[in-house]
């Protein structure tokens, strides 16, 4: 029984599903680095940002991730059974995964 | 338009608004019951059901938080945002595992990971309903309040004597609406569409009420966006001043709790119609944080500025609006409160009854009564009954905490604390999902450890100083023991006390949990609950834990019906009937209908109980060791039962390989024969048709002159001459082949031998050039010599015939060798083609059509003879030229000597 032979060239449409899958798992990476930049501001009622410049940045990569996020979820297709991105499982108990 | 927001009015608005969504409830189950639910089950309601997570203590409470802290209260809801947009991480293998395994609630969850563990379900369900009694405590107190500050505002009403009364009617009319929508249906698939709707409704509510009043302060106090922002810059909140640790550690709560607490998995999960709806969620649900965040700051600020220092921050959303006059902004700010609280405590009561009834309930009266299949009568009615019973018990909990803590200020924190609580479960619960190591010892040892330093650093310490722990302890440590003190533990001090209990519950938990785990070893049924779980994407849905048995498909439809219902558990067995090919009788209990049965039971008593109800009249509850080698053993069998196969295969192959050969030879041998054939007619006929010529002429007295008649009479001899050598080929090939020959055995020299069949062919007198080596020829030989001559005179002729080089040659070579003589005839023509070698010494063969010199026979004839001299003859490819190898024992030379 020979193997049938990889393909060169992955179909564009697959490859697009993975790479869109990817960048739904990268998108809580990205959420929490822009969330967490607010922890280096200079703080404290002297010299501390000020509120407004605080919210309006806060608001505003809020915004941006909603707007990611819509993106994504339009993109991906229904039929997420498949676990394209995911490595085949280990047969072996354990293991994270 | 300004409406007096009297008391009055506000209860009547408020008993309306209950009516509507009693209402809304009823018209959502009855639309579901009739078939036309659709529109129930679309994404936006879905995302709508999450907003529980934005309790009362969010709807008031961030505003106050706000005030107090600044930015901060954002963390709550950055945390769900983060998780929401990170759904193919975790939520969508969550939802899809509650699907397929039909939990129905976060304790149920655990429980069936890990072994369907009795044990562990009983434990989560304790952490949980001690975590979230609080919080219902929370909402009674927030209604209570807010009806105060409405009542304040109202001149005409009688001061509010005891709002402990207001809690508790609340308390009963929610437990009422739970009771009627939330135990309407057992099965947890039939989703609550009432209550579901209900929420949905509700969610609308609370969030156009916030923005109604964000509205108001920043565009009818505010004097819009940019005057807004200035003036929330010229406040006391300013400035940028959130703790680092702070704000990543409640971030990270947060987004624990959202996965964890009991009510949020009820929509989540358990209340999930469809994973799609996931999708939309993922960045609708954000979306709607954002906007019920959106306008915190602007009111928290209007309301520092306008009201004086006394007023409550967390009462600003009402009064805010009252102190200016607009009663009606401010009922709508009611009821989005109302809703906020409302909500919050209808799934958390469905969620910790669910809960309570099914592990800890059930197991302790099917204990009492005797076990599943013994018991008479329905038992639904006993599983509805405890769970309305679970259902008034939470909520008369939750009254009872409001009652003792007093309702103070002792509340305000509660909300984080009950977060961190059910925070503990989420190093069990993803490491369950994720990690097929993890064990039920490494799951109990955790959550008992993070359990154990909530309480301790955070739940006790939060009553207040002197409450439950005292001053001494709380600055010396227990006992004097210092590194024991509850807000900074192994003597780390400087910690805020929320991130310190964070860190240090969590830390433990994970730590035991990962530890317990390496170190311990798993039941089967645990490492099969595993697999399933961390591989759901991968395994088809099916929970297959049941190897054969002896259960009776009576017993087990009575069981059915007992707790799914007459109609529907019939249906079920009748479905597995048809399917199983036996329609019209009881199915077979196959390990796939086992299956499935439990799995329809789970949903309506969870898994372990089901598990354990089966398992009562399977009469085998848990998968052995010897079920699991039975199915390596038969793997095991199939395997080597398909290698045996596979060699027979390769026999047949190799069997086809030779017939195919062999089919090939015939078919050549049969072309061949019928070429002969013409070609033999052909032979025969040339003489014939001159021999025939020739006499007719001599018969007619044609030739009248002898020198002519001797020349015709010549032709007719030569031709019949001819006639009689080809005759007598065939004569000699087929008494040869018969084995019919006489030898004439002699003795002589091979150099005579040779030098016979040279003359015999004529050679001396031809083109062809000979080269010989007299020296090795001068072997013995007792043999039958002529044979041997007519074989070598074959040779010789062929070569003369054959050889198409311009100056042909033939050498003759003779060496002795492994007891053999071996003769080797070699010309320096262009020898036979590779395809003709093969069948060169067949009879009728002839290597190329136009050098028709005789009719293929020689060869035939040479190899006939080689034979009976116990000789053989062979084509000698490679030898740039024909070469023809001749074989004698050399036993007759040696005899011969």
């Amino acid at each position: 029984m020979s193997r049938k032979p990889q393909p060169l060239f992955l179909e564009r449409r697959s490859y697009r599903q993975r790479r869109l899958i990817d960048a739904a798992r990268l998108l809580p990476v990205l959420g929490s680095v822009l969330f967490g930049l607010p922890v280096l501001w200079p703080s404290g009622p002297e010299g501390g940002l000020p509120t407004s410049s605080a919210i309006l940045y806060l608001f505003g990569m809020w915004i941006l991730l909603v707007w990611l996020s819509l993106v994504i979820a339009r993109h991906l297709r229904d039929d997420d059974s498949d676990t394209a991105g995911d490595s085949p499982s280990q047969p072996d108990a354990g293991g994270w995964r | 338009m300004a409406v007096t927001a009297s008391l009055n009015l506000l209860v009547a608005v408020c008993l309306g608004y209950v009516a509507l969504l009693f209402l809304v409830a009823f018209a959502a189950e009855r639309a579901a019951l009739q078939g036309r639910g659709g529109w129930l089950r679309s994404p936006v309601v879905y995302t709508l059901s999450l907003s529980i997570y934005c309790t009362a203590w969010t709807f008031y409470g961030a505003v106050g938080y706000a005030a107090r802290s600044g930015l901060e209260y954002l963390t709550i809801y950055l945390g769900p945002t983060l998780v929401m947009i990170g759904w193919w991480w975790g939520l969508r293998k969550l939802v899809r595992i509650g699907r397929t395994q039909r939990v129905t609630s976060i304790a149920d969850l655990i429980s069936s990971r890990y072994g369907k563990s009795t044990l562990l379900a009983v434990f989560v369900t304790l952490i949980a309903v001690i975590g979230t009694t609080p919080y219902i405590a929370l909402q009674l107190q927030s209604v209570t309040a807010s009806f105060a500050s409405i009542a304040q505002a109202d001149p005409n009403a009688a001061p509010l004597e005891d709002n402990r009364n207001i809690a508790l009617w609340v308390a009963v009319g929610l437990a009422l609406f739970t009771i009627l929508f939330g135990t309407r249906n057992l099965d947890a698939n039939e989703r609550h569409h009432g209550v579901v709707m209900a929420i949905a409704v509700e969610a609308v509510v609370k969030l156009a009420a916030l923005m109604a009043v964000g509205v108001f302060v920043v565009w009818g106090l505010g004097g819009g966006v940019g005057e807004t922002l200035a003036r929330i810059d010229a406040s006391a909140r300013g400035h940028w001043q959130v703790d680092g640790a702070r704000w990543a550690g409640l971030t990270f709560l947060s987004a624990a709790a959202f996965l964890t607490l009991p009510r949020m998995f009820q929509v989540l999960v358990v209340e999930n119609d469809d994973e799609r709806h996931l999708r939309t969620a993922s960045w609708a649900f954000p979306l709607y944080l954002m906007l019920i965040s959106l306008f915190v700051v602007p009111i928290a600020v209007v309301g520092l500025e306008t009201l004086p220092a006394s007023a409550n921050p967390d009462q600003f959303v009402l009064t805010v609006p009252l102190s200016q006059g607009q009663g009606a902004l401010a009922m709508f700010a009611f009821l989005g409160g109302f809703s906020s609280a409302t909500s919050m405590v209808i799934v958390a009561a469905i969620a910790l009854a669910t809960m309570v009834s099914n592990h800890i309930v059930m197991p302790i009266w099917l204990r009492l009564t005797g076990g599943g299949a013994v018991m008479s009568g329905d038992v639904r009615h006993v599983v509805i009954l405890s769970r309305r019973l679970s259902i008034a018990a939470v909520l008369a909990l939750g009254y009872l905490f409001y009652r003792v803590s007093g309702g103070g200020a002792a509340l305000a924190t509660i909300g984080l604390v009950s977060f961190a609580g059910v925070a503990q479960f989420l190093p069990a619960l993803m490491g369950g999902i994720l990690w097929r190591g993890a064990t039920r010892l490494g799951a109990l040892v955790g959550l008992s450890l993070g359990f154990a330093l909530w309480i301790w650093c955070l739940l006790l310490p939060s009553f207040g100083v002197g409450v439950v722990i005292s001053e001494a302890v709380l600055t010396q440590g227990p006992w004097g023991w210092g590194w024991l003190r509850p807000q900074a533990l192994f003597g780390i001090t400087g910690i805020d006390p929320m991130v310190h209990a964070i860190i240090w519950s969590m830390l433990f938990n994970a730590g035991g949990f990962i530890l317990a785990s390496l170190v311990s070893f798993p039941t089967p049924l645990e490492r099969l609950q595993g697999a399933q779980f961390v591989n759901v994407f991968q395994h088809s849905a099916r929970t297959q834990n049941w190897a054969g048995g002896t259960a009776q498909s009576e017993d087990l439809l009575v069981m059915a019906q007992r707790i799914l219902g007459p109609a529907q558990s019939q249906a079920l067995f009748q479905d597995e009937a048809r399917r199983q090919g036996l329609a019209g009788y009881l199915p077979e209990p196959n390990p796939d209908f086992l299956a499935r049965l439990e799995r329809e039971l789970s949903g309506s008593v969870g898994a372990a109980t089901a598990h354990a109800m089966v398992g009562q009249i399977m009469g085998a509850a848990t998968v052995s060791v010897e079920d699991l080698l039975a199915v390596a053993d038969e793997t095991a069998q199939i395997m080597e039962h398909s290698s045996q196969l596979e060699a027979k295969s390769a026999e047949l192959t190799r069997t086809a390989r030779q017939l195919r050969a062999a089919n090939e030879k015939l078919t050549q041998l049969s072309v061949q024969k019928d070429a002969f054939l013409s070609q033999i007619s052909h032979e025969l006929r040339t003489p014939m048709t001159s021999i025939r010529a020739f006499s007719e002429i001599l018969r007619d007295g044609g030739a009248v002159d002898p020198a002519m008649q001797s020349k015709y009479a010549g032709i007719i001899h030569g031709e019949a001459i001819r006639l009689t050598r080809l005759l007598d080929d065939l004569l000699d090939l087929s008494v040869l082949e018969n084995g019919q020959v006489s030898l004439n055995l002699r003795s002589g020299l091979l150099s005579e031998v040779i030098d016979h069949a040279v003359a015999a062919t004529g050679l001396e007198n031809g083109t062809l050039r000979l080269h010989r080596d007299r020296q090795a020829e001068q072997v013995m030989l007792q043999t039958d010599l002529d044979r041997l001559a007519q074989v070598f005179i074959n040779l010789i002729a062929n070569a003369q015939k054959y050889c198409d080089a311009q100056a042909p040659e033939l050498t003759i070579a003779v060496q002795a060798r492994d007891g053999e003589l071996l003769i080797d005839f070699i010309d320096n023509g262009a020898g036979i083609p590779r395809a003709a070698q093969a069948v060169v010494f067949e009879k009728f063969s002839r290597v190329s059509d136009q050098k028709a010199g005789g009719a293929g026979l020689g060869l035939a004839i040479c190899r006939e003879i080689m034979a009976r001299l116990d000789g053989s003859i062979a084509y000698l490819p490679g030898q740039g030229g024909a070469a023809f190898r001749v074989t004698l024992p050399l036993a007759q030379r040696l005899a011969a000597q």
